[in-house]
Parts: C-alpha cells; structure tokens; sequence
C-alpha cells in the first residue's frame, strides 16, 4: 500500500520501525523539533486559558465521559438506530469490516457517479483505511480541501497530529510547497498571502469536482444526522456543493440525541483548539430536496474497533473524540512529533489505540513511548485513562514476548527476572547489594561518579552519570543505629 | 506516635541518606520509628514494565509486611502510587480475598513523607533551615497521582532561609519514567535536556523533589554536564537545622 520513498516516515503500523528506532531522525531535525514544541505550546496555553473559564470544567467531563460509556455499553442499538434514522431521511448506509472493505465501498459509490475526481473533508479515518493511494491507484484523483491537507497532500508530507495534521511545518515551508506546486515563484510567507493561494486553488476545485468524502465528529442516533466541526468552512463547502457526499465514520462515533452536542461540542472546541466554540458546525440529516448533496452515503467502519469494544478494561479507548488534547499535552509528543508512532494516530492516544487496533500484532514498541506522567488523562476531556490503559497493554506485550526464546537474554528481561529473585527475599536483596556495589567500583571514577557502564546501562550513562553506591546502605546503618542504642 | 518506615529499593541501595534524613526529621518531631528489615521494593519497575506477576509477589509482600503497621510512611511519591493505583488492580486480578481486606484495611494507613507531615502530624514548620535558593521540582506522581497539591510548598515556606526559586513549567515531566530511561533513551534525554534548561534557569543552588527517582535523572544530568548545580530530596531540607547542616549530614 505504501509506495513512501526511503527517509520518509511511514505512517503503517505493519510497516513503521520500533519507536525507539523512529524517533532517531526526528530528534536530529531541530526545525522539526521547534515547529512541533511551538505549535503544541501555543495550543496548550490556550486550551488552558479557557478550560480556566469553566468553572465548571470537571462537571463536563463527567458529563463527557458518561455519554461515551453509555454509548459504548449500548453501541449496537445506537447504531442501528442511527442507520434506520438516516435511512429514512433518504441516506444509504453501509456497513465496512475492516479497511479494505470499506475502501471497496467508496470505490463502488465512486464508480455509481462515474467520479473521476474527489473533493475530500479532512477525516482520519480515511487515513487509517490508506483511502487517498487506493482511490489514485484506481484512477480517481483526490483533493483535499482542508488547509492542513493540502499542505500535506502537495508536499507529500504525511500527517503528524490528528487535528493539526500539519503542525510539523512552518510558514516558510508552506511558502515553499505552495510555489514550488501551485507555479507561484512569487509567493511570500504572508499568512494572507498564503491563505489566498489555497483559495484560488480551492475554488476551482469546489466548482468543478461534483463528489465529496469526509468523516464524522458524531453521528447522532435519535436523529439519523451527521456532524462535523471544523475551522475553516471548506468542510462546509464540500457539504453543500457537491451532488454526492460519501461519509466515512467509526462505528464509536455515535451519540444518542441531538442534546448531547451539548456537552459534546464544549468539551471538543476547548480541548482541541483552544477556542470556545468551532468556527463552522456542520450538522446534516440525510438528504433534503434541492438543498445540498441529493445523493449521501454513511460507511460505518469497524476495522478493529469491536474487539476493542469487547474489553471492559480497553474499551475506554473508543470513548476518543479525536481532540488531541493529549498529543497537546504529552512531552513525549513534544519531542518527537507524530511520525515516529507510525500511525495516523500519534500521540498518547495512538500508543493505545494503534497496538488494539492492530490486535496486538504490530506496533508493540507504542505502549512503552510514554513516560506514565498522566498529563493526557489530566487534559482528556472523556476521562480516558490512558495510562491505566498503556500498562494494561504493556503487560499484554511482556506475555507474548516472554516466552520467546531470543528474549531470554534480553538485558531488560534478564535484569527484570533477576530483579524479581532479588526482591522476594530482603537477603538476597542485601547481597546482592554487596555484591553490586563491589561490582560497580570498577566503573566508579575517583570523583565517585560512574560516568560510562556497559550493554543496557550504556543507554543511561549516554547522557547522564550515576552517582556511585555509597558504602553504607540505609539498612545497615538503621541496624547498626539500633544495636548502639541496646 | 509509631511509624513504619517504607524506605524502598532504591533509597536503601543508592541514596540512604535521603532515609537518613528522613529518621532525623520524623524523630525531632517525636515520631518513634520502626524498620522491617524484611522490606524489598513496592514493584513498580516490574509493574511499569509490563511484568504483573512479578508486580503482584513484591504487592503480597508489601501487604504481609505492613498488615499490622499503624502508620507507614514512604518518602517517594512514585512508590505511594504504585501502591494506591497500580496495588488494587493487581490483588483484584491475582490476589485472593484474604489479601484483598487486608489490604484494603493497610491502604489508608500509607503515606508519602509531605502527606504525613501536613496531613497527619498538621505541622508545616518543621524547624528546619537552610540558607540556600532552592528549585523544587514537582514529580508527576505527586503532582498528579497522589495530589501533593501545595503541601511541598508550605512545607518549604516555613524552612528558615530558604530561598524558593519558582521553576518554569513546574508541570512537565522530566523524561525518566523508570525503565522508560533506558527503553527510550534518546526521547528521555530529549525531555531531560528541556527540563534541566528550566531548572537551571531558576539560578538555584539545589533542585528538591519528593522523590529521588527525578533527582537521579536531574543529578546525573547535572553532573554530566558541570551544571553547577545539586539534587536534594527534601527530606534532607526539612531535617537541615543550624546545628546539623544537610552538608554535614551526608
């Protein structure tokens, strides 16, 4: 599926290196590493600002979260309600398995219109279904119409953030993708320069191309309708043009009625950008005569998703609405932006929902990039836990790798089974104390520091020393103390 | 009052003077000490890592310790909460009944060092001083696991001469993680690097914490790189009094 040239990131968790590995590039790209630090920060400290606000913050993400388990605990007759709602608004749904599935579908719906061309509404999902290089590899040409894509779509970029898609790329690279592909020599980095460009690009698109796809923010179950939240109005421009609209939507995104946007769409707008309401809410119900796409289509896709519903301790993972308000937050992220997940969905969230998605059979290096610090359950407007969920999968890694036979001399599982002998018994522990601390003397240098040490302690004294074992554990002393005062 | 020491694996084995310190500070304060000498570590670094059995047999052995202990008091944030989130989990799937009530009934007796003396003893000045600028870092399990809150800071407002240094983005995690250090080192050193520019930025001459699993990281950062600078876990602040100097003390 992936034809990505050598050097660039591979956003296939059947493809993508181990973390570790991947973040090894993007840690030597500084101007990486300051776009993606700048840009999170400036989100943060907005979300902050008017999280602040809300005095009543705490009681909307209760709120939040209990709509989502409500839904997750109900999905089935949530969903079937949603497909007879818009169905009968004069929608047509279809149900997708899996990813190939689901592209299958679109394809089919793509050939009905005889499309040749497609605008599309920025929607992850499609970049998880790999949507865009299965259409082009069946002849049908895709362009993106939110800002961030195009950018990304033009440079050839992938996305690093499930919100801010582009927010690895600065203005003067903008600047360069948009002369270099639109024959403007004469760009400048003028933001309302910039701006113009996409629009003059845009409109000739919005004008011309008669089919559109996009995702979904929620569908509501009561009402068979669709809602998408957005900044720009190009969504909205691909939900009013086009003759035909294909919406592509997990099956998690579900609310039960048209109230609950209630709770929903403040936690949303605060947690992802930093503002109090979306600049465009879009919410359509299957077809209206004379008035927007004459044809819709909904594909609801699993691709993983019920097996993860199937676990009580995982399934808070579906609870996502997609806000990023984690990534935002993580300084992990921070570091490493969101190519060296792998995955469409970087970030904290994409350390747990890449591993499930993936039934555990790829992308086993993602539960451990995350140092548990808790700062995305602290922001997460639906209380996801995500740490309590990263252990629970971190543990499911360590099962399946345990058993094989090159883990056996795996320094980390030789030192952490060697550990455990150590601790089940204070004796062995204090001898080993003895015996280590007479070990580590011949790597102790005369300032009592130990500057370098071998195989996985390497990985610590590349950048830090350690402090050599004082002579006298606390054990002892205490043991020596009392003896002094008998 | 009786108290159980807690004094876990790593200050046992590489920083017994934080334990020290700790013995100093609780006995001025008229706490009459114990120390099972049968204690080993809470299980975090096994838990972290994804091995839960062996999480779980360090748990059991926590529990038979401590079961009939009034008060016990870990000066390391990090192990409070492995104890009180990752504890419950553990017995719940691999423990039996026996060991669920009887750790349910040991829980609320464990404290970490800043919530015993605020909470239980109600002191905040505990008598100590020393004359230095001090940063203090908030780790991430206090801060977000155990919800320290401001009890760091009263404690360290009524220690005579000491000059706190606000620390710029007091919030943000300081890349050690335990195995995640060496698992992921290079993002590790890459969250260490950004943080030891905030500390160093304060001017201190210490960087406190409540939990010497950061001071590691910070210290050996700080070493490495001629910093200027040292680690203090404040147990080692609060015990500092005019005749018996933190210096003097290690």
């Amino acid at each position: 599926m992936n034809h990505a040239p050598a050097g660039h990131p591979i956003l296939d968790p059947r493809l993508a290196p181990p973390f570790p590995q991947a973040v090894l590039p993007v840690l030597r790209n500084p101007q990486l590493r300051k776009n993606v630090a700048h840009a999170i920060d400036v989100i943060q400290s907005k979300r902050a600002r008017l999280v602040a606000e809300k005095s009543d913050w705490q009681d909307l993400r209760t709120a939040a979260s209990g709509l989502r388990v409500h839904v997750l605990e109900n999905l089935a007759f949530y969903l079937e309600q949603f497909e007879a709602n818009c169905t009968a608004a004069g929608g047509h749904v279809h149900w997708a398995a899996d990813a190939a599935q689901a592209r299958q579908i679109v394809l089919d719906l793509l050939r009905q219109q005889a499309a040749n061309e497609v605008i599309k509404i920025k929607t992850m999902t499609s970049a998880e279904i790999q949507l865009n290089p299965f259409l082009e590899a069946a002849g049908v040409s895709v362009f993106e119409t939110d800002l961030a894509e195009i950018i990304l779509q033009l440079g050839e970029q992938e996305p690093s953030h499930i919100v801010v898609p582009a927010l690895h790329v600065n203005r003067a690279q903008v600047r360069e993708i948009f002369a270099r592909r639109m024959g403007l020599p004469n760009l400048s980095d003028d933001p309302q320069e910039l701006t113009n460009a996409a629009r003059a690009y845009l409109r000739q698109k919005f004008l011309t191309i008669p089919t559109a796809i996009g995702g979904a923010n929620f569908l509501i179950a009561e009402t068979g309708g669709v809602a998408v939240v957005e900044s720009e109005g190009n969504g909205r421009m691909c939900l009013t043009l086009p003759r035909t609209m294909i919406t592509l939507a997990g099956i998690e995104k579900v609310l039960p009625s048209f109230q609950d946007l209630e709770v929903m769409l403040q936690v949303l707008a605060r947690s992802a950008t930093g503002e109090r309401m979306n600049p465009y809410t879009s919410l359509w119900t299957g077809v209206t005569p004379n008035d927007g796409p004459q044809n819709f289509h909904v594909v609801l896709l699993d691709n993983g998703r019920s097996s993860i519903l199937a676990r009580p301790k995982h399934r808070q993972t579906l609870k996502c609405i997609r806000c990023a308000a984690c990534m935002n937050s993580c300084p992990v992220y921070r570091q490493t932006g969101g190519h060296a997940y792998g995955s469409v969905y970087p970030g904290p969230i994409g350390a747990i929902l890449t591993p499930q998605l993936m039934r555990m059979h790829y992308a086993q290096s993602l539960p451990y990039a995350s140092s548990l610090c808790g700062a995305c359950y602290e922001v997460c407007p639906v209380k996801i836990n995500i740490p309590e969920v990263l252990l629970e999968l971190r543990a499911e890694v360590t099962n399946q790798e345990r058993g094989q036979a090159r883990r056996f001399f795996d320094p980390m599982y030789l030192g952490l089974r060697v550990a455990n002998l150590l601790f089940s018994r204070a004796w062995i522990f204090h001898t080993a104390q003895f015996f280590g601390r007479i070990g580590l003397r011949l790597f102790t240098r005369k300032d009592g520091w130990i500057h370098s040490l071998p195989s996985i302690g390497a990985k610590w004294t590349q950048t830090r020393d350690l402090r050599g074992l004082p002579n006298q554990t606390f054990h002892s002393w205490w043991a020596a103390r009392q003896k002094e005062a008998k | 009052m009786r108290a159980s020491l807690f004094i876990t694996c790593y200050n046992d084995t590489l920083y017994p003077e934080t334990g020290r310190a700790v013995v100093t500070l609780l006995e001025r304060l008229g706490v009459q000490l114990d120390f099972h000498r049968g204690q080993t570590c809470c299980g975090q670094m096994h838990a972290n890592t994804g091995f839960r059995a062996e999480a779980f047999s360090q748990a059991k052995r926590f529990v038979r310790l401590y079961q009939d202990t009034e008060t016990v008091i870990v000066p390391s944030s990090s192990c409070v909460a492995m104890i009180r989130d990752q504890y419950p989990g553990l017995i719940e799937e691999l423990g039996n009944d026996a060991l669920r009530r009887q750790f349910q009934a040991l829980l609320p007796r464990v404290f970490e060092l800043s919530e015993f003396l605020i909470d239980r003893l109600k002191v905040e000045d505990v008598g100590a001083y020393f004359p230095h600028r001090v940063a203090y870092h908030a780790s991430c399990h206090g801060l977000r696991a155990l919800h320290l809150g401001d009890r760091p800071f009263r404690l360290l407002a009524k220690v005579r001469g000491l000059d706190l240094a606000p620390l710029p983005n007091l919030d943000r995690c300081c890349g050690f993680g335990g195995t995640f250090s060496v698992k992921n080192a290079e993002v590790s050193s890459a969250m260490l690097a950004v943080k030891l520019q905030d500390v160093v930025s304060t001017g201190a001459e210490y960087c406190t914490a409540l939990d010497n699993s950061c001071l590691m990281h910070l210290g050996g950062a700080m070493h490495r790189q001629y910093a200027g600078m040292k680690t203090i876990h404040m147990a080692q602040i609060l015990a500092s009094t005019e005749d018996l100097p933190a210096e003097a003390a290690q």
